[in-house]
């Protein structure tokens, strides 16, 4: 069983630590964006608007990326069915 | 009894191979957090055990007669050691050696040695014939185990335990088996290396954690750190982990303590199964080779045993720093042929020196 977002441990370099079930995890600085504003209890459309302002050339169906993003973790049971309360 | 300021502690268990003693472990915990004046002594059954070579560990070690030569030849040889160096504690950290040292604790309490050891019933209790019964009784998840007087009773187990199990011999070893003809070797490979009995326990799916602990003897936890295995050896010891925290898990060992009362260190190895619920599998009665990760995470639980063992009560620790890491290393020691020659012959050595290079 994981923990929950919240309760990572995450670097600036993107490194991961669930200190409940001691896994470890790396993400993208895209990703770890993503990881930083669902962990702020941020929506999927705040966060494409988050990563059109940080990042150039972002797609158009950035939304649909980001939310495919939170189903996984919701599938690896990294978040809850709603959005993290911060 | 009296405790002297300068205590010489006898510690067991230096065989550091790839299937670790905790020896090294609880000698590193305990130079850590020495007094001045205080000695450590290595006491151990090879002269090859790799801790007896290892620089700054013990300040001086002796060799023992097995356990299997009998408690008079044991004690003897404890004798001769207590009068070179005066011990006033022993941390025995093998399993095999525990029945003997309960044995002898009380001529060795009367030579003003201190022990912390389990009684009899306690470490039946937590043996792996024992388990499922103490699970039942004290509300743990322990995974369906039958124990097997013979490899007929292999052909019907499944309707207890079934198929894939682990069989397991009474002290150590584990093999998982899909099929009767796969039960019946491990049974006869347990059987000859530990003898009976043999043990056979349900698979259940999940990852491992384990708990190292210090019991206080009165149902208390003095101490105890959750890990997770991040690399294992291929016989499945623990070569890289990292310290969790997983407060279900704490809770488990601590409801072991407090129901067993259990005294001094010991090690629960735990499934956590996909469903969140907790598998008890196995209770080591004695530190694992990992227990100085849970001194770099802030709680010297070997330092607790020896305080412990010589009636003190040392304070409860702070919680333990997450997210601590050991890596295992397999090193070279290189020393003089005379160290080995000394533990050759007299069964003895001062504190050793590793050739500089």
């Amino acid at each position: 069983m994981a923990g929950l977002l919240t309760d990572f441990a995450v670097s600036e370099s993107g490194f991961i630590f669930d200190p409940r079930s001691g896994t470890t995890f790396t993400v993208n600085v895209t990703g770890l964006a993503v990881l930083q504003a669902l962990r702020a209890g941020k929506e999927s459309s705040a966060i494409a608007g988050l990563l059109r302002e940080q990042f150039a050339d972002v797609r158009d169906d950035v939304v649909d990326h980001v939310d495919d993003f939170v189903r996984s973790l919701r599938q690896l049971g990294l978040a809850r069915q709603e959005p993290e309360k911060p | 009894m009296t405790v002297p300021s300068r205590l010489t502690i006898g510690v067991t268990g230096l065989n550091a191979t790839d299937n670790p003693g905790p020896g090294v472990a609880v000698l590193r915990s305990l130079r850590a957090s020495a007094r001045p004046g205080e000695r450590l002594v290595g006491l151990t059954y090879d002269a090859l055990d790799p801790g007896l070579y290892t620089e700054g560990l013990a300040d001086a070690s002796y060799l023992l007669t097995y356990p299997s030569s009998g408690a008079e030849a044991c004690l003897m040889r404890l004798r001769q050691v207590h009068e070179k160096v005066g011990l006033d504690v022993i941390v025995p950290t093998l399993d095999a050696e525990l029945p003997l040292f309960m044995t002898l604790g009380p001529q060795l309490r009367q030579m003003g040695i201190a022990v912390l050891l389990p009684t009899e019933p306690q470490l039946s209790q937590r043996g792996k014939a024992g388990l499922a019964a103490l699970g039942k009784a004290a509300g743990l998840d322990v995974p369906a185990t039958a124990i097997v007087g013979s490899a007929d009773e292999l052909k019907r187990v499944h309707t207890q335990v079934p198929y894939p199990f682990f069989v397991k011999g009474p002290f150590y070893g584990a093999t998982r088996v899909g099929s009767y003809e796969e039960a019946v070797v491990a049974y006869y490979r347990a059987l000859a290396t530990w003898g009976g009995p043999v043990i056979v326990q349900a698979l259940v799916q999940g990852e491992e954690v384990n708990v190292v602990g210090v019991g206080d003897g009165d149902g208390g936890m003095w101490g105890a750190v959750a890990m997770k295995k991040l690399a294992l050896t291929d016989k499945g010891k623990g070569w890289a982990g990292v310290t969790i925290d997983d407060r279900r898990l704490l809770a488990l060992a601590e409801k072991f303590v407090s129901f067993t009362r259990w005294p001094g260190p010991f090690e629960a190895e735990v499934i956590r199964s996909n469903d969140g619920r907790y598998h008890l599998i196995e209770i080591n009665p004695r530190f694992p080779a990992w227990v100085h990760l849970a001194t770099g995470a802030g709680v010297n639980l070997p330092r607790a045993v020896v305080e412990l063992a010589c009636g003190n009560r040392p304070p409860r620790p702070k919680p333990y720093a997450v997210g601590k890491m050991f890596v295992r290393i397999s090193i070279d020691q290189i020393v003089d042929m005379s160290d080995f020659a000394s533990l050759a012959t007299t069964g003895e050595i001062a504190g050793v020196q590793q050739t500089s290079l």
